[in-house]
């Protein structure tokens, strides 16, 4: 069995600050080399800070980190200097929600994929340049040797979204993390880049990480899903298991609120309530208050985390019984 | 359906004629006109008292500037709004017209005075209007929407949630016992869990309220759970009108088409190979001669350059209304015999 591209270990980030958030609570997570996972959430679930912590973006002074991460077998939590910039964006990349603030107004778009070549290439510039044209054509922009001299603004939205994955991509990334990199978008648009995502992780071999929350997203991009709540993963399969036989409550109501061939006029099942704060750390089911099967034990501690499969979990008391219809 | 059957057989609660709003370009140091974005170009539309009308397009398709028109937010270059037989201008003022449609807005928390609690909020436009018992009237709709007054009343929009807020600003459209209510991308800005509390909760007033909702959105899985008719726009036009059903299993128009195949397939097993259109929308400012659409179609034939289609039934006395060459036997489109197996 091959060795996993990325492992992360009972994770926990804490933002410190006038109010504390306790946004990841023990969060464990194996990814493959080469495999597409989608991180499927709400907002305030911490999918974005789960990504934010594997780029080491996260301000260190206000944030409480511990848990391990292991990319490739390297222990990136305690990387500095040198090291850490050449595994940001060399190792891993990531492709933003907005590529509009993403990209740096000032410069060309050419440039600015130039630049991250040079950086992590060691190549001069006239390479680096030939490398970018490369990318823009990859990424299917039209005219690109005519796009390199574009400055961000003067790019579609959808354009910028290409340059942005362009960009990210240049460097050979083995992981690439790409935070709602369609929420932006209109759908004629959304779709294209996602089978242009596909096909370039095909072509590249890269495992992705992609954070989004909508379920049809997640289902169009990946092998595997794992479904966020308030911090942590609650149910993990590939996709599946999880579109076909979902077994967490929440994911189960998500699933009903996606109103995919939904008849009209049907009540719909809507999961009550809403998220927990996160200003204490869970000691019990972060989902017990919404819960429609919650059990005295569900609100004193911790879910067990049950596996019907390989790589399958569900952190849930109850997994496997369906919501009873009303 | 009973709303549709009744907006054949009485006469439209809401009748939009020929709307049209162009908003100039200045630039330069002189300040001159430079250009002029087509926002929303001749758009109609009727709606029956208790219909649900979803409409739908991309970004800078027009429709939330149709939204604000039908408010008069912003003001209309040229056409008609006429609400229960009595028309914008000559029969019934704008604040008349306010009254009878309110809007609910995709940002909660930007449509919120944030110096004011939310029971002022909602009690604010029933004061304006002359309405009995304001107060009142904002603390019993505010239990309606499922936020407890004696709770919520003094509170200010930032201590809630952003679900929470969503159901003030419905509750504070509904203190003025409104006869439409424009939701434009109401539920969008909400996590699916809370959007469906919400829709859950649109659905019961406009029963017990007896509403006619304008239902603008992106979404279309949304849109389509919510409407009894769709509305398709594209760079300030309507290409197509339909009963929900009529549209979702066959879309006339090329560009209902291919929206409709750009939704993910919720199917792992059978994903989305192609996609339907490339490139973005064009910019409204400067749109295609012809059809609009002819940039992106791939039906699109030397006719749709130079002639603009009209919206017309697809049949006769059919409730379809497409705006396409291909549907007109008479335009000149070689594909147009064949029409509706296309």
């Amino acid at each position: 069995m091959t060795d996993p591209i990325l492992q992360i270990d009972n994770l926990n980030v804490r933002f410190n600050g006038k109010r504390t958030v306790h946004a990841i609570n023990d969060l464990s997570l194996k990814l493959m080399p080469g495999e597409t996972l989608a991180l499927l959430g709400e907002s305030g679930s911490g999918k974005s800070v789960t990504l934010k912590t594997l780029l080491r973006l996260l301000p260190e002074r206000r944030t409480g980190l511990d848990g391990s991460i292991a990319f490739d077998g390297t222990d990136i939590m305690t990387l500095s200097g040198k090291r850490l910039r050449s595994y940001r964006g060399g190792d891993v990349s990531m492709v933003f929600q907005e590529p509009a603030l993403a990209l740096d107004p000032v410069y060309t778009v050419g440039d600015q994929i130039a630049e991250a070549v040079m950086r992590h290439k060691g190549v001069d510039k006239s390479e680096a340049m030939a490398t970018a044209l490369d990318m823009l054509t990859r990424v299917r922009i039209p005219s690109p040797e005519r796009r390199l001299k574009n400055y961000p603004h003067e790019l579609s939205g959808g354009m910028r979204q290409r340059v942005m994955i362009a960009l990210a991509l240049a460097c050979r990334p083995r992981l690439l993390l790409a935070d709602e990199p369609t929420t932006a978008l209109d759908a004629t648009v959304q779709i294209q880049i996602l089978l242009l995502l596909r096909e370039l992780q095909r072509e590249f071999g890269m495992a992705v990480i992609f954070v989004t929350h909508d379920i049809g997203v997640a289902v169009e991009i990946s092998e595997r899903i794992a479904v966020m709540y308030a911090g942590q993963i609650v149910e993990e399969g590939t996709t599946r298991e999880v579109i076909a036989d979902p077994q967490h409550p929440y994911t189960q109501g998500l699933l009903a609120a996606n109103l995919h061939d939904v008849a009209k006029g049907t009540r719909l099942d809507a999961i009550p309530g809403a998220p927990p704060s996160l200003e204490t750390r869970p000691d019990a089911c972060s989902f017990a208050p919404r819960c429609p099967l919650a059990l005295p034990a569900c609100r004193a501690e911790l879910p067990p985390v049950k596996t019907p499969g390989p790589r399958r979990r569900v952190a849930c008391l109850r997994a496997g019984q369906p919501i009873a219809a009303e | 359906m009973s709303a549709t059957d009744t907006a054949r057989s009485t006469a439209p609660l809401l009748s939009v004629r020929e709307l049209k709003k162009h908003f100039p370009i200045h630039g330069g140091i002189l300040g001159r006109q430079q250009a002029v974005v087509q926002a929303v170009d001749g758009v109609s539309f009727e709606v029956a008292a208790g219909e649900t009308l979803g409409i739908v397009g991309e970004s800078g398709c027009g429709k939330s500037t149709t939204a604000k028109l039908l408010i008069g937010l912003t003001q209309m270059d040229e056409g008609d709004i006429v609400l229960d037989g009595r028309r914008l201008g000559p029969d019934m003022s704008l604040k008349a017209l306010r009254r009878d449609i309110q809007m609910v807005f995709q940002d909660s928390y930007a449509s919120l005075n944030p110096r004011m609690t939310i029971g002022d909020s909602v009690a604010f436009g029933a004061r304006v209007q002359g309405l009995d018992d304001p107060q009142g009237r904002a603390r019993r709709l505010m239990a309606r929407v499922g936020l407890d007054p004696d709770r919520f009343a003094g509170r200010y929009p930032h201590e809630l949630s952003g679900g929470q807020r969503q159901r003030v600003n419905i509750a504070r459209a509904l203190a003025m016992s409104p006869k439409v209510v424009v939701l434009d991308e109401a539920v969008s800005a909400l996590d699916k869990s809370v959007e469906a509390q919400v829709l859950n909760l649109l659905a019961d007033l406009r029963e017990e309220f007896g509403l006619t909702y304008i239902f603008i959105s992106h979404d279309l899985n949304v849109v389509r759970y919510i409407s009894d008719r769709i509305l398709v726009m594209y760079l300030g036009e309507v290409v197509e009108v339909a009963p929900v059903d009529d549209i979702w299993n066959a879309p006339a128009h090329p560009y209902t088409r291919s929206l409709f195949s750009a939704m993910p397939s919720m199917d792992p097993d059978n994903r989305t190979t192609k996609p339907p259109l490339s490139g973005d929308p064009p910019n409204p400012i400067d749109p295609p001669s012809g059809c609009r659409f002819h940039t992106r179609c791939p039906m699109a034939s030397e006719v749709c350059k130079r002639k603009h289609p009209v919206l017309g039934r697809m049949g006769q006395g059919s409730p379809h209304w497409v705006a396409c060459h291909l549907h007109d036997p008479a335009s000149g489109h070689p594909k147009a015999a064949e029409g509706a197996s296309v």
